[in-house]
């Protein structure tokens, strides 16, 4: 089995400086990744991207261009189309690619899978015409592809960057849904001074609000009680806002309520986690070197909580310096300008966090509302779950099959540990989170039955 | 906080059993642990599995066919108290061999079970390749052959799990969650549980907590020379109908998703790193069933299987301290229809019948040779 | 409605329920299939109910189709190539 000083999983903006500072420090590294080219979704396709496209992403393309650069020319072994299925607790990872499985070995793991969007449960959801936010953005950068009846609906900057890069295509969305209720803003306010060393933040989401209402969009605030109509796809959003009903005919509604950390892979190798109240999402427990409660296990970029490309960048960079300073390597003289500016970068996360909470339409689905979509579950029978005495996601998966279809979880996992932690009275952080087995991604029988038989090859070679 | 009976433990052999003796009348309070336990009844196979059981243990194979006599009764009263169906099905069950040696082995294992249950009581009987082939078109061409039994069937583990929950607490019972038994005292003519939710107090104790009975039994003068067997479980995708009845390592759901799980007899099987054990699942059932391989797994589980020094149960009342009882098995599903029907009613009684006078650990006492 | 703002680069045709469908080259089948106005790739297992593509990164598993025979693959993870014959995923027959 080959062996590595360093395997990173992910090639995003994490994963891609972490290779490239573990390379620069001497340390064989390896990186897998799912996608067919490197970039992550911040900066999916981004050595690919034509200018029409780059001119989207905006003076954030250079940084991701640069990044894919440093890490392609770095030296670092490179598996693309690559799904890693388990991790076991002696670093061992079996992962899918060409239509095989392999087996590698760690001296140290870095989980770079950065974030996935938080599950919206809301009537209508699981009609066809329905995306989320990021898979608008997606399919604007990889394809061009833009909907002149799109309505965006939900909170968060990715909504309005989505909406922003939209009308720089020259296709505005139809309209935007807003969900922040008012009373949020004072709250988010005694955040305003902690969150001013960020403030290029700050002033690029004005820009963005600016050019939303420069090109005319209709912007709904304080929406609440958000339904998607349709019988086969959707044809329309109704919601309440301003205490008037609204209804906007459109065959493509994406929703958003904020990004959350992806746990799949710290969760398989049982590390530790905690619930953060602000982010409303579960979190690695990580030393301050970004290391998980399993020693030699790292966690960067968004996984190990929100933080954006910047951040994660950084934070790939910093693992990496951990590890080389472990493996008896010296250590870069950066390492201490990283940390500062690292902490400027978060400085306006609070702000954002107390201002994109997620809306309670999500967090308390209606008793009808379908919340796990492959097994479709309501919200209503994990309620009655409870009431029959389920402590927690794992019994209420047991009895109900929520979270055992292919997405695993996945799209359903945090909206349930919330409405059985609400319906318990209890946080979430008592009841927790599904506890995630292996194979992480559904995996053919041929190829997890091929597996002992490459072992030998591999050895001869 | 009195109850007439504390079951310690809320997966399948104690709420079997504590259904059991809602059903007698007893005012039963169930002792769970928190979410992350029930990991034998997560894991279970969902077999309800009658023809290889109890060669050399002629008491445990009339056991476990009993239970499968009462299965229907049980599948029958959970689905008219409860609304939850367990998705149980009788259609007989299937044990393939994939090698003559392995078929002629099989076949003198069948044969001594004749010999236990009765020839015209038992129900199993050899097939050759070609009968296989006929009962179950989907396998493999390395099947030579396998056994056939109509006692066999199958059953959701968790849907069973589900329907008992809800039976309990509809005939009055209580479950507790996060009160993992910690010690058991006497208490007056009684016994008093302490738990982190607080202490329970009934005149009868069941112990049911799998592996967390070998520390309690220690309280009660119980002797459980029990250990963990780790297994692992493989499940796919849903598929349309393929199987018509279980086989001893692969069976199809109510749902359609295939399962794939260790073989009960394989008792000994090594389970040392959970990728290689999977894949080593995966090859056989594809052996059995080649059409599997371009099925995917979404899931898999290790589960701890419950197992004392000879693998069959132990069911005890303690001397020590009469009104305790000793639940330990595996095979929770196969075992659910004895263990409600059968079994409760004992315990209810406060005596266990002589059909389990073979089941006492005592029988681990016998000085070697 | 959706729109193609940029139609630079190569084009690669398949199939999707017997009818051709265009695709830039390097470009996943789901997004073809949603530039064609197409936003139904399956049926639910359990309801049988429509879906279509969700997450567009290969987490939520609703955009799987059946690809030249072989049920249960993303179509947002697979790039389209020339030739293939894709079609929708239907509730009775999720596996061959």
């Amino acid at each position: 089995m080959n062996s590595y000083d360093v395997v990173i999983v992910g090639a995003g903006p994490a994963g891609m400086a972490c290779a490239a500072e573990a390379r620069q420090a001497g340390l064989s590294t390896l990186v897998l990744d799912e996608q067919p080219r490197p970039g992550g979704q911040i900066f999916r396709d981004i050595e690919v991207s034509d200018p029409g496209r780059r001119a989207l992403l905006g003076k954030d393309y250079a940084e991701g261009a640069r990044i894919a650069e440093a890490f392609r020319a770095s030296g670092a072994d490179y598996v693309s189309g690559a799904v890693v299925w388990n991790i076991d607790s002696a670093k061992r990872i079996d992962y899918s690619a060409g239509g095989r499985s392999h087996s590698v070995e760690a001296k140290s793991l870095v989980a770079a899978t950065g974030a996935i969007e938080r599950p919206t449960p809301m009537p209508g959801w699981t009609l066809p015409g329905v995306t989320t936010v990021g898979a608008a953005q997606i399919l604007l950068k990889t394809s061009g592809i833009v909907f002149e009846d799109l309505v965006l609906v939900g909170s968060g900057p990715l909504l309005w960057l989505a909406a922003s890069q939209m009308i720089t295509a020259g296709v505005p969305p139809k309209a935007i849904v807003e969900t922040v209720p008012k009373s949020r803003y004072r709250a988010a306010a005694r955040h305003v001074l902690r969150a001013l060393p960020g403030w290029r933040y700050l002033a690029k989401g004005f820009a963005m609000m600016r050019a939303v209402k420069r090109a005319g969009v209709p912007v709904h605030r304080d929406a609440e009680d958000i339904a998607i109509e349709g019988d086969s796809a959707a044809t329309a959003v109704t919601f309440t806002s301003g205490s008037k009903r609204h209804r906007i005919e459109t065959a493509h509604v994406a929703l958003h309520q904020g990004v959350v950390p992806n746990q799949q892979m710290t969760r398989v190798m049982n590390c530790q986690h905690r619930f953060d109240e602000s982010q409303r999402a579960f979190l690695p427990v990580l030393s301050e070197d970004f290391e998980t409660t399993v020693p030699g296990v790292f966690v960067a970029g968004d996984g190990a909580g929100i933080g954006g490309a910047k951040s994660a960048a950084m934070r790939g960079r910093l693992v990496a310096m951990r590890i080389a300073e472990t493996a008896g390597k010296p250590v870069s003289g950066e390492r201490a300008k990283l940390r500062t500016a690292l902490a400027r970068d978060a400085a306006v996360r609070p702000l954002l966090e107390a201002l994109y909470a997620p809306s309670d339409d999500v967090l308390s689905p209606a008793d009808a509302v379908m919340v796990c979509r492959c097994e479709e579950i309501t919200a209503g029978q994990i309620r009655e779950a409870v009431a029959l005495g389920a402590p927690g996601p794992n019994q209420v998966k047991s009895f109900l099959r929520a979270g055992m279809g292919p997405c695993q979880g996945r799209m359903c996992g945090l909206a349930v540990s919330e409405i059985i932690a609400a319906a318990r009275g209890e946080s979430p952080s008592t009841v927790d989170y599904y506890r995630i087995r292996p194979p992480l991604k559904p995996l053919l029988l041929s190829e997890l039955a091929g597996l002992g038989a490459e072992a030998p090859r591999e050895a001869a070679e | 906080m009195q109850s007439d009976a504390l079951v310690l433990g809320g997966g399948l052999v104690g709420a079997a059993t504590a259904y059991g003796l809602a059903r007698e009348g007893l005012k039963v309070t169930v002792l769970d642990e928190g979410d992350v336990a029930f990991r034998a009844s997560r894991g279970n196979f969902g077999l309800v599995w009658v023809q290889s059981k109890g060669d050399g243990y002629p008491d445990y194979a009339i056991w476990t066919r009993r239970s499968a006599d009462l299965w229907p009764s049980l599948d029958a009263m959970l689905k008219e108290e409860t609304g939850v169906s367990t998705a149980y099905e009788k259609p007989g069950g299937l044990h393939f061999c994939l090698s003559e040696e392995e078929l002629e082995k099989r076949k003198s294992l069948i044969a001594r079970l004749h010999n236990v249950h009765g020839a015209a009581n038992y129900g199993a009987r050899i097939l050759d390749r070609q009968e296989v082939r006929e009962m179950m078109p989907e396998i493999g061409p390395e099947v030579v052959g396998g056994t056939y039994c109509e006692h066999d069937g199958h059953a959701s583990p968790l849907y069973l799990l589900r329907a008992l929950h809800d039976g309990i607490k509809r005939r009055g019972g209580r479950i507790v969650a996060d009160a993992k038994a910690e010690s058991i005292a006497r208490d007056g003519e009684g016994y008093a549980v302490t738990t982190p939710s607080g202490t329970f107090r009934a005149g009868r104790v069941v112990l049911a907590a799998g592996l967390g009975n070998k520390a309690l039994g220690r309280n009660v003068g119980l002797d459980l020379n029990i250990a963990p067997l780790k297994g692992q479980i493989l499940v796919t995708e849903r598929t349309r109908p393929r199987l018509n009845m279980p086989t001893h390592v692969v069976r199809q759901t109510g749902e359609g998703s295939i399962m794939i799980g260790d073989s009960h007899e394989d008792v000994g099987f090594d389970v040392s790193s959970s990728s290689d054990v999977m894949a080593t699942l995966a090859a056989r059932a594809i052996r059995m069933f080649p059409f599997v391989k371009d099925l995917r797994i979404v899931r898999s589980w290790a589960a701890l299987r419950i197992m004392s020094p000879d693998g069959y149960p132990i069911y005890q009342q303690s001397e020590s301290h009469p009104g305790v009882f000793s639940v330990n098995c595996h095979s929770g599903v196969t075992l659910a229809g004895s263990h409600a029907l059968a079994l409760a009613p004992m315990i209810a009684k406060g005596a266990l019948g002589e059909e389990l006078s073979a089941f006492t650990a005592r029988r681990f006492d016998a000085p070697a040779n | 409605m959706p729109q193609r703002i940029d139609t630079s680069g190569e084009t690669v045709r398949f199939t999707f329920e017997g009818r051709d469908v265009e695709a830039r080259a390097g470009e996943t089948i789901a997004a073809a299939l949603i530039a064609s106005g197409e936003t139904t790739t399956r049926a639910s297992v359990v309801s049988g109910a429509p879906r279509g593509p969700f997450c567009m990164m290969g987490v939520c598993f609703e955009c799987l189709v059946e690809i030249d025979g072989v049920p249960n693959r993303q179509a947002c993870m697979i790039v389209a190539e020339p030739g293939m014959t894709v079609a929708r995923q239907t509730a009775d027959e999720v596996a061959a």
